[in-house]
């Protein structure tokens, strides 16, 4: 291990790179629009593993058994976590080519006490770790907890809706996250450039304010920009510990990755934010490397090795949480979401020779689902880079798509996604995650006059049970829009509480540096539930819907008689239901004021809590049963899309944007065989398919093809599994349902097309 | 089950506004190129012994559906089609036996929806598809069944004749096919069998992709819904080594072959 030295000017670091405004103001995107180098070509250049690169890997895989066997591998439970608490720790460290761990050894998981006291003790006693007194005063006694501080200002009606599942997976007892700090500057600026910034933006703010309505912000403003530029200083003693020093730019590939892995590794030291996305960061990282690699200092196998590295360190990111945390989102998932592609605003794609590299570490260190691979779909990609996205997704299920197309015209061409489907510019734009309600919930609620179907207790406000024998949709339509009212005012009221404690006591310091002090923010509500919500409305409005009510008066089931269009068909009956769910619940949202004047976006996204949601709402009258679960996110209901998922995939694609900003999710699940009979054409027909879906307007799709050891895997773990589709007569089946039997058959053969 | 079949005449009736359809969906890669919106008409006048559509046997069992209510639901899915690459398929059943209702269906998916169209047939009732309905196809899938004639009448109830003439008018016509043989251990694997389609498939010159299909039981469920026995019953699927041997028999003679 040496110590690197930057003494060097910014003159000679930024040697051969062209432009002028990123170099007086921090502009990363300027920088990068001035110097990339799109690449139009196919992945053939791309290089395997180096032997270097399969032995560090695989000092993390050998954990692995243990990690899972244990839940986790290692605590330092100890220590409360800062950028700089810990001492630095390695893999392997005569072989890393980029280094820093959040912990002194990897794999071993930090405490981050500043989020909630509850979550790390509950953590630690679980996974049967000390929990040490002394820490148990300070973070209850002398330093509060933005979970302490939510508790204190939640109202009564607030904690009943979320006692009742119809608010839920709140950001309340953990970090928020969704934040993505631009690393990037790092890289280009070095930290003292940073620094520096913080302190103009800060001296801007000295005089008193004017507007004594702005007093309170101004003196917020400026306590925020003392911390962040306490968090820079931070950063660079965490680097130093590693040996370097990072005060100035990067000047090489290998110090650009370093510089910035740094500055991400800070963020994950001192936040357990539930989705910690790492950005947009390769073809900024290219431009260093074809410097390199251009003055005859890296080679291709010397470049992907370097990715290679700064992956592993990325699949590695742990934190510390509860079982009953990881249920609901099935696993311990950290979303390290990394944007990749689209087109630029002068139409030059935004792909180049490092946007294949990361997605070639799925092929060099297996599939993986972190970090989370993000392409920015857009017809207008190169055929080359198009091909190899298809290619990787058919070997390995692990890429998502989100449509360029509309993620441009809103939020400029250097945006990222953070955790699944939230789009924001990197560095001048912020969230305040807010989990989501229960629509479907919602909607007995509305027949039931805002008592929960389950508990019985009054939860929503007292609209007057229906007491029809055969539900009325007008009627319906109309409770339902008064417990929306309630549950949109009660959500917007929790989500502001929430995040005025977050700011308070858990602030993202490291982060919010990397951004300009001028934030865009945005309060990021969200619906779960879409489809059994349409879908029972088609019935109520189709079919004859009788509830079936208990004792109490109260509606507990309801008999279906006669048939109903369902969302997922591409049929409007049913799928104008859920563009006006989508719609109202967005206006409903927009008439409470939030914190910090955040613009009101909401998604349609479950990540994999659908499970969890599905068993806190009781019998719908789509005749979903009691505890089953929704579907995920905005996809149809499984089995009621019986047209095929390209079908399914229209009716998502008619959800508007515009009502739902923070993102629509759709996953779906095929063969190879559903997307034609050789590889080369499977990969120009889900290239296709993604082009038509972004044509006709579809923001998001998670694309899963399972191959025949898959198959194989679903039968004996069949849990792991829920959505694997195959098409059989015309319509789709799920693999999980089929008798053993015909589940061989499935494995047994190559598909014959539509059975 | 007896089908009365018609003789072909110079000149079609008029396109029909409604026919028997079974069902319809939207495919990738399994019923022509790209992404199409594919149309099972009901009906057909084949038993073939290891059919996996027997629900489609039947013009009965399929739901009377206008011209106009299929070609809005294709028009729903036309703009992905056009972005995705990829058109628009009659199958079935065998679609040739309401070649008016086709002819009004093609001609509505190549010139008003500008769709790729391809028709998916067994040939036998090949002459029922006068000029007029070929003119808007552009890709027939033509199954054939088996060369050998007596193994063709077993395995479907009629006879290969008709689907051989209707090939070689495609070749005439310079129609663009993808012949489909689908392979079944011990009753079409036999080598004179394969070697005889391959020859004649090669011969015609049209025929620009040869799919070679594995037999597959996954339609015996359907069967015992319909309260009968699955005539294939225990015959195994081919073995990969099976199937490749096939598909080069069919390279050999210089087609392509997947």
């Amino acid at each position: 291990m040496t110590t690197e030295q930057s003494e060097t000017t910014a003159g000679s670091s930024w040697a051969g790179f062209k432009g002028g405004l990123w170099r007086d103001a921090i502009d990363v995107r300027d920088f990068i629009q001035h110097n990339y180098t799109p690449y139009e070509g196919d992945g053939g250049f791309l290089t395997g593993p180096t032997e270097r690169t399969t032995a560090v890997w695989k000092k993390i895989t050998d954990r692995f058994p243990e990690e899972r066997a244990k839940g986790v591998y290692d605590v330092a439970h100890d220590i409360p976590s800062t950028i700089t608490a810990h001492a630095p720790g390695w893999i392997d460290r005569d072989r890393e080519l980029v280094v820093g761990l959040q912990t002194d050894a990897p794999l071993k998981r930090a405490i981050m006490p500043n989020g909630g006291w509850r979550m790390v003790a509950g953590a630690l006693e679980t996974y049967g770790y000390p929990v040490s007194a002394e820490l148990a005063t300070v973070f209850t006694t002398y330093r509060k907890t933005h979970n302490a501080g939510v508790f204190d200002a939640y109202t009564p009606e607030i904690l009943a809706a979320r006692r009742a599942g119809i608010i839920t997976g709140l950001p309340d007892a953990y970090g928020r996250g969704r934040i993505i700090g631009d690393y990037r500057r790092v890289a280009l600026y070095g930290v003292d450039r940073l620094i520096a910034a913080k302190r103009a933006e800060k001296a801007e703010l000295d005089a008193a304010p004017a507007d004594p309505g702005r007093l309170e912000a101004v003196i917020r403003d400026r306590e925020e920009l003392a911390e962040q530029i306490r968090a820079l200083q931070e950063l660079k003693e965490m680097a130093c510990a590693y040996g370097y020093d990072i005060s100035g730019p990067a000047r090489t590939g290998r110090e650009a990755v370093q510089w910035l892995y740094f500055a991400y590794l800070a963020a994950v030291k001192e936040q357990n934010g539930a989705a910690m996305s790492l950005g947009r960061t390769s073809t900024f990282l290219d431009v260093y490397l074809q410097r390199d690699i251009t003055e005859g200092r890296l080679t291709e196998s010397g470049a992907q090795e370097l990715v290679d590295d700064f992956v592993i360190k990325l699949r590695i990111v742990r934190f510390l949480r509860t079982p009953e945390y990881d249920q609901l989102f099935s696993g311990d998932p950290t979303w390290v979401t990394e944007s990749i592609g689209g087109i630029g605003q002068d139409g030059r794609p935004l792909v180049t020779r490092t946007s294949f590299r990361y997605l070639q570490t799925l092929y060099n260190l297996g599939p993986a689902p972190e970090p989370n691979m993000t392409v920015f779909w857009s017809p207008r990609l190169p055929r080359g880079f198009k091909e190899f996205c298809a290619k990787a997704s058919i070997d390995t299920s692990s890429i998502q798509y989100e449509s360029d197309e509309l993620m441009r015209p809103r939020f400029g061409d250097d945006t990222a996604i953070a955790c699944c489907v939230s789009a924001m510019a990197v560095g001048r734009q912020m969230q305040f995650f807010g989990a989501r309600v229960n629509l479907a919930k919602t909607l007995l609620y509305a027949v039931n006059g805002g008592r929960d179907e389950i508990s019985g207790a009054q939860v929503g406000p007292d609209t007057g049970a229906l007491t029809s024998d055969v539900l009325d949709y007008e009627e319906v339509l109309e409770k339902l829009d008064r417990q929306m009212d309630w549950l949109a005012e009660t959500y917007v009221h929790a989500l502001n509480v929430i995040h005025y404690m977050h700011d308070r006591y858990a602030y993202e310091r490291l982060e919010m540096a990397l951004h300009d002090r001028d934030v865009r923010r945005t309060m990021a509500c969200g619906i779960a539930g879409l489809a059994v919500a349409a879908d029972s409305l088609a019935a109520i409005r189709y079919a004859r819907v009788t509830p079936v009510r208990d004792a109490t008066g109260l509606a507990t089931d309801y008999l279906i008689d006669g048939g109903f269009p369902a969302y997922g068909n591409n049929d409007d009956r049913a799928d104008s239901i859920a563009v006006q769910l989508v719609e109202r619940f967005m206006a409903k949202v927009r008439r409470h004021p939030t914190y910090r004047g955040a613009e009101h976006t909401q998604s349609v996204l479950t990540i994999t809590s659908n499970v969890v949601y599905g068993k806190k709402t009781g019998n719908t009258p789509d005749g979903r049963r009691s505890g089953e679960p929704f579907s995920p996110g905005a996809n149809p209901m499984n089995g009621r899309d019986r047209h095929g998922y390209v079908t399914s995939a229209l009716s998502v694609a008619k959800l508007p944007y515009e009502h739902a900003q923070d993102g629509i999710s759709l996953t779906n699940t095929v063969t190879p065989e559903a997307l034609g009979r050789t590889p080369q054409e499977r990969i120009a027909n889900l290239a296709g398919v993604l082009d038509g879906f972004t044509a006709v307007g579809g923001f998001h799709m998670n694309v899963n093809v399972l191959d025949r050891v898959t198959l194989l895997d679903a039968m004996e773990h069949p849990e792991k599994y829920p959505q694997l589709t195959i098409r059989v007569s015309g319509y789709a089946v799920n693999f999980v349902r089929l008798t053993r039997e015909q589940q061989l058959d499935v494995v047994n053969r190559t598909f014959h097309g539509s059975l | 089950m007896t089908v009365t079949l018609g003789t072909a005449v110079p000149v079609g009736p008029p396109p029909a506004r409604t026919g028997s359809v079974h069902s319809w969906d939207v495919s990738t890669g399994v019923d022509g190129p790209g992404t199409r919106f594919v149309v099972f008409l009901a009906g057909c006048p084949l038993t073939c012994l290891y059919c996996h559509n027997p629900d489609t046997w039947r013009m009965l069992d399929g739901t009377r559906t206008g011209v106009d209510a299929v070609v809005a639901e294709a028009t729903r899915h036309a703009a992905f089609i056009h972005a995705a690459g990829g058109g628009a398929t009659l199958t079935g059943g065998e679609p040739l036996l309401q070649p008016a209702f086709c002819t009004a269906l093609f001609e509505r998916f190549k010139h008003q929806l500008g769709l790729h169209t391809a028709l998916d047939t067994s040939g036998f009732l090949g002459a029922r598809a006068d000029d007029r309905l070929l003119a808007d196809v552009d890709l027939v899938l033509l199954d054939i069944k088996s060369w050998d004639r007596d193994l063709y009448l077993r395995l479907t109830g009629q006879h290969l004749g008709p689907t051989l003439d209707f090939a070689r008018r495609l070749a005439d016509l310079g129609k663009e096919v993808w012949v489909r043989f689908v392979l079944v251990p011990g009753l079409t694997d036999g080598p004179a069998n394969v070697e005889g389609v391959a020859q004649f498939a090669a011969s015609l010159g049209n025929v620009s992709r040869v799919d070679v299909l594995p037999f597959h039981t996954l339609g015996a469920a359907k069967y015992r819904a319909r309260g009968s026995r699955f005539p294939l019953e225990g015959t195994p699927s081919p073995s990969a080594e099976q199937l490749e041997a096939a598909r080069s028999v069919f390279a050999g003679h210089g087609l392509l072959t997947v």
